[in-house]
C-alpha cells in the first residue's frame, strides 16, 4: 500500500568534486516530505541544489549521504531504468532520429507493451497533451511548444506514481509559459499524480503550486503553500526572493507575544511588527514590507508606523503605480492600484511631493537577520 | 557613320559593359570562376583525359597511339584481373569492417571521456600521422618480420616457439591497412557520438531503458552519419591503395591500386591502366552511393 508521501528525502547530501578538484556539496542535508498527489515545487537561484535534488529523485545521481524514498521504499543505489517515475527535461531531450509518435513509444515498448496497447496508449497520451495528427512528424517539425508538449506526453504515457520536471517551460515566451502553467496545473490535478517542479521562476511556483520549498546554497530555507511563503517568509532571503519587499536594519527593543518592537536606527524611531520567527530582545533584526502593503497618504495619520517621506519617481504602469520614496534616507517602494479610471495627472502622486507611509504592524514582519 | 552615330554606339558599347558589370549572374560567375577553374584543370580535365585514354590502344613501345580500342574494358573481365578486382573489393570491405569495429569503441570512449582528456586522445590519434607514411609502414615490417620485434616478444613470453611468418602475407596487409585507416574511422565516428547529449540518455534510462538498450536504440542511430562518413573515408582510398601491398604483402598480394600502377609504370599500357582506374571509380562511385542511399543519410553527408 502507498504511504501518505510519495518523495521523501531523509537528510539528503550530495557531493561534487568539480573539473578544478575542488569540493562541491550541492545539496546540503536536505529533508523534504512530498505528499501524494501533490504539486510541488522547488524554487530557487541557479545553483541553489534544486536540479541535483530532482536528479536524485530519478536516479541520475546517487546521495554521498542520506536516503531518497519513492512510494515509502528506499531506493539506495538503484538506477532510473527501475524507478516508477518519469522525468520532462529542461531540453526536452527528444529523440531526434524517432517520429513523435516511436518517441512517445519508447517508454512502452521497453515495458514490453504490445503493439495494440502501446498504440491505444500513445493515442490517450498525445490527445491529453492536445498533439493530434502530428504523430508522424519528427521532432525538428515542431515548434517549441509542441516538442516540449511531445516530452510531457512521453513522460506521462508510463502513468508514473511521480512526474519530475526541470524547468518544463524555460525555453518558451511569455505568453505560451502563462498558458502551459494553468495547463499543467489542470492536468495535474485531473491525473492525480504527483508533480516535482523545478523552476527559478518565482511566479511560476506561486502560481501552480500546492507547497514550495525555497532553496538556496543546497539547503531548503522554507517550505509551506504559496500564501505561506509570500506572506509569512521566515528568513530575509526568502522575503526577498519571492516578490519584492523593503528592508529595514534594526534591533528588538521588546517582544511581546508576536509583538516585536523595533528600533531602527536608521529613523531614529520605532517600528511594531510581527515576529514569526524566533527572535529575542537585543537582536539584529531585518524589518521586511511588501510594496503592496505599505499605505500611501496625503496627510498624516494618527496610528503607529506613520512616517513622512518624499516622493522621488513615480511610475505609471497600467494596473499599478509604482512609486519610491525617500523616507529620512532610506529609499521605500510602494505599489499602488489604480482603482479610479482619471486622465487627471492631480489623481498620481507628483516628484517632490511630500507624503505620508504607514506600516501596518500586521504586515511588517520582523526577521532574524542570517 | 556619322560623328553622332559613332559617339551614341560607344555610349552603348559602354553601357553594355557597364550593365555587364552590374550583373548578378556576371558577378557571381565571376567570383566563383577561382574555384571553377580549379575543378576543370584539376578534376574534369584529368578525368575526360583518363576516359579518352581508356580507349586508345598501346603501341609497340608502350607509347599511346590513338586507335579506338574498348579491349581495354573486356580484359579486364580476364579471371586474372576479375578475381584481383574482388580480391581488391574484399580487402576494402575487411579494412571497414574491422576498423569500425576496432574504432567504434574508441570513439565513443574518447566522446564520453571527460572534456579536458579528450582533446589529448584525438591528439594520441593523430600523432602518426607526424610521420611519413613509408616509414610507418617500414616499422611495421619491423615489428613483424620473422625474428621482428613481434615474434622476439611471443617467444620470450614463451607464447610462440616458431618464428610465426607474418610478413608478406594477406595478413600483413591486414593489419597494416587497418592501422593505416583507423583514424578516418575514428574522427567521423567520434564527431557524432560527440554531438549525443547525455540527456539523451538519460531520457531513454528514465524511460526504463537499461544502458544496452539505450545504446541500441538512441546512440547506435544517432551514430550512423558517422559510421558512413568513416566508411566512405577507409573504404575508397583501401581499394586503391598499392604501396602497403607492396611493401607489407610481398609481390604476392595485388590490389587493384597496384595493377593500376604497374601499367603505368612498369607495363607502359597506359590506356589499360585507364581503364582499370575507370573501373575502380565506378565501382567505389556506385557502392557509395547505394550505401549512403540504403542507409538515408546521404543528405546529411554533403553537409
Amino acid at each position: 500500500m502507498p504511504g501518505k508521501y510519495a518523495v521523501e528525502l531523509r537528510d539528503v547530501v550530495k557531493r561534487f568534486v568539480t573539473p578544478e578538484g575542488r569540493d562541491l556539496e550541492a545539496v546540503s542535508h536536505v529533508t523534504m516530505k512530498i505528499r501524494n498527489g501533490e504539486f510541488f515545487s522547488m524554487l530557487g537561484p541557479s545553483g541553489c541544489g534544486k536540479t541535483t535534488s530532482l536528479r536524485l529523485i530519478a536516479g541520475f545521481e546517487w546521495p554521498t549521504l542520506g536516503e531518497v524514498y519513492i512510494d515509502g521504499e528506499p531506493q539506495g543505489h538503484r538506477p532510473p531504468f527501475q524507478r516508477p517515475v518519469n522525468t520532462v527535461f529542461q531540453s526536452y531531450a527528444l529523440f531526434q532520429h524517432m517520429t513523435v509518435f516511436e518517441n512517445v513509444a519508447f517508454g512502452l515498448e521497453m515495458e514490453g507493451a504490445s503493439k495494440d496497447e502501446i498504440r491505444k496508449r500513445v493515442g490517450r497520451s498525445l490527445e491529453m497533451v492536445q498533439l493530434i495528427g502530428l504523430d508522424r512528424r519528427h521532432p525538428k517539425q515542431l515548434s517549441g511548444g509542441q516538442q516540449q508538449r511531445v516530452a510531457l506526453a512521453r513522460a506521462l504515457v508510463k502513468t508514473p506514481s511521480v512526474l519530475l520536471l526541470d524547468e518544463p517551460l524555460g525555453a518558451l515566451d511569455l505568453k505560451l509559459r502563462k498558458e502551459m502553467q494553468l495547463e499543467l496545473k489542470a492536468l495535474q490535478q485531473r491525473l492525480g499524480i504527483t508533480f516535482v517542479y523545478v523552476t527559478h521562476d518565482q511566479e511560476e511556483a506561486l502560481t501552480m503550486s500546492d507547497r514550495i520549498a525555497v532553496m538556496s546554497q543546497g539547503k531548503v530555507l522554507q517550505m509551506g503553500p504559496a500564501v505561506e511563503i509570500y506572506e509569512r517568509p521566515t528568513s530575509r532571503f526568502v522575503a526577498a526572493f519571492i516578490g519584492e519587499a523593503n528592508f529595514l536594519d534594526g534591533r528588538v527593543k521588546s517582544l511581546k507575544g508576536g509583538n516585536a518592537v523595533v528600533t531602527i536606527p536608521a529613523w531614529g524611531t520605532d517600528i511594531a511588527g510581527l515576529s514569526t520567527t524566533k527572535v529575542h530582545v537585543g537582536d539584529e533584526v531585518a524589518v521586511s514590507i511588501r510594496p503592496e502593503k505599505v499605505r500611501l497618504t496625503d496627510a498624516p495619520e494618527a496610528v503607529k508606523n506613520c512616517l513622512e517621506g518624499t516622493v522621488s519617481t513615480s511610475t505609471y504602469i497600467g494596473s499599478d503605480t509604482h512609486i519610491y520614496l525617500d523616507v529620512r534616507g532610506q529609499r521605500i517602494k510602494v505599489w499602488e492600484q489604480n482603482r479610479t479610471s482619471t486622465l487627471d495627472p492631480r489623481s498620481l502622486y507628483q516628484v517632490g511631493a511630500k507624503a505620508w507611509i504607514t506600516l501596518p504592524p500586521e504586515n511588517t514582519l520582523v526577521l532574524a537577520r542570517e | 557613320m556619322s560623328a553622332r552615330d559613332a559617339s551614341r554606339a560607344r555610349t552603348r558599347q559602354l553601357s553594355l559593359f557597364a550593365r555587364l558589370r552590374e550583373s548578378r549572374i556576371f558577378q557571381g560567375v565571376a567570383l566563383i570562376s577561382p574555384a571553377n577553374a580549379y575543378l576543370f584543370f584539376f578534376v574534369i580535365l584529368p578525368l575526360v583525359m583518363i576516359v579518352i585514354l581508356s580507349f586508345l590502344s598501346r603501341g609497340a613501345y608502350g607509347q599511346v597511339v590513338f586507335r579506338f580500342n574498348p579491349g581495354n574494358y573486356t580484359r579486364l573481365l580476364d579471371p586474372v584481373y576479375a578475381r584481383i578486382l574482388v580480391y581488391s573489393l574484399g580487402v576494402g570491405f575487411g579494412t571497414t569492417v574491422i576498423t569500425m569495429l576496432i574504432g567504434y569503441p574508441l570513439a565513443y570512449y574518447i566522446a564520453r571521456s571527460p572534456a579536458r582528456q579528450r582533446s589529448m586522445l584525438l591528439f594520441l590519434i593523430l600523432v602518426p600521422f607526424w610521420t611519413n607514411f613509408v616509414i610507418r609502414i617500414y616499422a611495421w615490417i619491423m615489428i613483424l618480420r620473422g625474428g621482428g620485434l613481434l615474434d622476439t616478444f611471443l617467444q620470450w613470453a614463451g607464447l610462440t616457439e616458431e618464428p610465426l611468418g607474418l610478413l608478406y602475407t594477406p595478413t600483413a596487409v591486414m593489419i597494416g591497412m587497418v592501422y593505416e585507416f583507423l583514424p578516418f574511422m575514428v574522427l567521423p565516428l567520434y564527431t557524432s557520438l560527440e554531438k549525443i547529449e547525455n540527456a539523451l540518455l538519460e531520457a531513454a534510462a528514465d524511460l526504463g531503458a537499461p544502458p544496452w538498450r539505450a545504446f541500441l536504440r538512441v546512440t547506435l542511430p544517432l551514430s550512423v552519419p558517422g559510421m558512413i562518413a568513416g566508411t566512405i573515408l577507409v573504404f575508397i582510398p583501401a581499394m586503391g591503395m598499392f604501396v602497403l601491398p607492396d611493401l607489407m604483402g610481398g609481390a604476392k598480394t595485388l590490389l587493384i591500386g597496384n595493377v593500376i600502377r604497374n601499367q603505368f609504370l612498369t607495363a607502359r599500357d597506359w590506356p589499360f591502366g585507364a581503364a582499370a582506374s575507370m573501373i575502380l571509380m565506378v565501382m567505389t562511385l556506385a557502392l557509395t552511393l547505394f550505401y549512403t542511399r540504403r542507409a538515408g543519410f546521404s543528405e546529411e553527408l554533403l553537409v
